[in-house]
């Protein structure tokens, strides 16, 4: 009892901040998704209007499938880029060759930094006219476009930059997965004449999936909350003309007002939340248990 | 010799009750702005009302512009935040009255908004109730500033007429000189060029024709003023679709720009930001010889109470202070900001000229009339331009868009 008892009073205090900041806000936002607003204050009962219209009327419908669109690109994006990148770097690593703690040092260190600073400094490093990126491009003759201005390359430049900000920590949890499995396996393996891209694909890439359920998750779940890079780097209107727009700026700008306007739109912006909310967390629950079905203990 | 000590005494006594008195009336109001540049006009201008009204004090507390907003609508919901709130106009303010969250404000208790125009009383009043909430601070102006040294070295005169800001633009390019610094990157600025350039192709009875449901976004007065702004493109700075605000502002000051497309509430902030530049703010170019070149007006906003402020009978001498000559003569020299009060003394020639342009100017037509329900023709347009001028749709797609979506709360794009 007195044990039942010690348990629930250290539990309190986070049940309590959870409950205050997380499940009150959710069950706030799931209640105001179903009114209709009289300026900031909830007005009357109106059933699944704001969703019908954030998912069926133009323009919200268009806005709202126009920043899915972009999320899965990026969730795809970085998933190929970012992760494949992060699971070769982890076997480099892995090897162990002369110098690996100090590239181990090096790649994770972007990870520490604030998504402000990251989205600032490549904000500045793409910039058409001051940027180092184009001027260096300008050394060798070749007239870089506006990265963060162009439909074309906009989005891309912020995933560019996701990626270069996070790569170190999948490449960690990767390495990580690796160093568990057995040198007997490796060694063997070798002996049999498995080369590099053998050992990675067959070998390894099985016996760290527990490693790539967690990078997968996370990425997910990451790429469908995406706001700060493309907040700093695109603005709250995931400029230009929508190119850059995302989920979560596109919730942002309804639910509290862009810069541009100052009209706050609760109604809709909730809906956004709970379909934003309702995704991420189904698709992630159904994920994982496909994912875990072939995790192999090694 | 006793007597004269308890005579002190009483004195000493007496003093300090008169001091213990006067801090209890004392009262200390806050003030809420999105404005933090402002604090130290704000600071010179509240300590002219503490001595026009002794005992009370006026705190500033000034937040990011972009969760302003945000953090206001938080705290009023709450039943707290300032006594007297800066803020915006049109849309912006509506949401918060609507809420019931400003205290209205009536000719009876504050006389004082006799002192203001029609137009200016317009921008804060809550149509639903014809109910003014909040003061209105300044008047903006929309038109075309020129860097005077950038144009005497280049041997040329600003322009005055469409034709002339072409062949003006071409010269100033061919001589290495980027014509108009604005960028494409900052949606709202995108909104400033548009209206700058494309009023005076309206024509007269546009505004009036779409507010009276006779024409949409896709009257071919709208379709051809839009257009033309595609014929900037190659005047624009290189790489113009990824130029922000701050970087249009450093090309024009350096010296590397001639022109920009902005608003009058720059004209301080550019001398703050380089006190040698040499600028004049001239009306937008007319589409020929001899045509009217109306600048585009608008009211920036406003000071409001708030409705749960413990502090009311306090706060509202302070709103009507601040809607006295006195303060506007003072705001306007301090701040750079026209003051939409009647009788004000504009001492800058610059921001003088700029007033005089008010008359004849046209409103800013979305935050005059379309901020005020989702989705804001500001947020419709300020995509949509960058689309246009990025050449992935057309003019007409544009306005066909703005109709679509202004259509989905304006009764009259509805009949059509």
């Amino acid at each position: 009892m007195r044990r039942s008892l010690w348990i629930a009073a250290l539990l309190a205090p986070g049940l309590l901040v959870m409950a205050l900041f997380v499940t009150w806000p959710l069950l706030s936002a799931f209640r105001y998704a179903f009114y209709a607003f009289n300026g900031l204050v909830p007005d009357h009962f109106i059933g699944l209007r704001n969703f019908s219209e954030v998912l069926l009327e133009q323009p919200f419908s268009g806005w709202t499938f126009r920043a899915f669109r972009h999320n899965v690109i990026v969730f795809v994006a970085l998933m190929i880029f970012q992760n494949g990148l992060a699971y070769l770097v982890a076997f480099a690593l892995l090897k162990a060759l002369p110098g690996h703690r100090v590239h181990q040092v090096i790649v994770f260190l972007p990870v520490v930094l604030s998504a402000v600073i990251v989205g600032f400094l490549w904000k500045l490093f793409l910039h058409p006219i001051f940027g180092v990126v184009n001027q260096a491009l300008a050394l060798v003759g070749i007239a870089g476009p506006a990265w963060l201005g162009d439909e074309s390359t906009a989005l891309g430049s912020i995933i560019f930059t996701n990626a270069w900000h996070w790569m170190g920590f999948p490449a960690l949890i990767f390495l990580a997965g690796m160093q568990r499995i057995s040198k007997e396996t490796l060694e063997a393996a070798r002996i049999d004449g498995a080369t590099d891209g053998v050992l990675l694909s067959r070998i390894i890439w099985p016996l760290v999936a527990p490693s790539a359920t967690i990078v997968f998750t996370l990425t997910f779940i990451g790429s469908f909350n995406w706001f700060e890079l493309p907040y700093i780097m695109a603005g709250v209107n995931g400029t230009p003309g929508g190119a850059t727009d995302v989920l979560g700026l596109y919730f942002y700008r309804t639910a509290f007002g862009s810069a541009n306007s100052g009209l706050q739109d609760f109604g809709h912006g909730s809906a956004l939340a709970v379909l934003m909310f309702l995704f991420i967390a189904g698709f992630s629950a159904i994920s994982l248990r496909f994912l875990r079905r072939r995790e192999i203990e090694v | 010799m006793a007597g004269f000590r308890i005579g002190r005494l009483m004195l000493a006594a007496t003093a300090l009750w008169g001091m213990g008195v006067a801090a209890a009336r004392a009262t200390e109001l806050t003030f809420w702005t999105w404005r933090p540049e402002d604090k130290a006009a704000y600071t010179e201008l509240f300590n002219d009302f503490t001595k026009a009204n002794p005992g009370i004090t006026v705190k500033f507390e000034a937040f990011n512009t972009e969760n302003y907003a945000t953090i206001l609508s938080t705290a009023l919901a709450a039943g707290r935040g300032p006594d007297v709130i800066h803020t915006r106009a049109y849309g912006g303010l509506e949401q918060f009255a609507k809420a019931g969250y400003l205290l209205a404000l009536d000719k009876a208790e504050v006389p004082e908004l006799g002192n203001l125009p029609d137009d200016a009383l317009a921008s804060e009043t809550l149509r639903a109730d014809g109910k003014v909430y909040s003061l209105s601070f300044a008047s903006q102006t929309l038109g075309l500033f020129i860097n005077q040294d950038v144009f005497a070295k280049a041997g040329l005169q600003p322009p005055q007429t469409w034709d002339q800001l072409i062949s003006v633009s071409k010269a100033l390019k061919e001589k290495g000189i980027i014509p108009i610094a604005n960028g494409l990157a900052t949606g709202w600025m995108d909104e400033v060029m548009v209206s700058v350039f494309i009023n005076p192709f309206l024509g007269p009875d546009f505004v009036k024709d779409l507010l009276a449901g006779k024409a949409t976004f896709e009257d071919p007065r709208y379709i051809n003023a839009i257009s033309k702004l595609l014929e900037l493109r190659d005047f624009l700075p290189p790489g113009a679709a990824g130029v922000d605000y701050a970087t249009a502002q450093q090309l024009f000051l350096s010296g590397r720009a001639a022109m920009f497309a902005g608003g009058s509430f720059e004209i301080a902030n550019f001398r703050k930001q380089n006190p040698k530049i040499n600028m004049d703010f001239i009306l937008p170019p007319a589409p020929t010889a001899g045509a009217p070149r109306p600048a585009s007006k608008f009211f920036d906003g406003g000071y409001a109470i708030n409705a749960k402020s413990p502090n009311k009978a306090d706060a509202i001498k302070l709103i009507r202070w601040l809607g006295t000559k006195q303060f506007g003569d003072k705001f306007s020299m301090l701040l750079g900001n026209i003051s939409p009060i009647k009788g004000v003394e504009i001492k800058d020639p610059l921001l003088a000229k700029v007033a005089q342009m008010n008359p004849d100017a046209m409103p800013y037509i979305m935050a005059v009339y379309f901020r005020y329900e989702s989705p804001t023709g500001s947020d419709l347009l300020q995509s949509g331009i960058q689309k246009m001028m990025a050449g992935s749709i057309t003019p007409q797609q544009l306005g066909a868009d703005l109709t679509q979506g202004i259509g989905r709360y304006f009764a009259p794009f509805q009949k059509k």
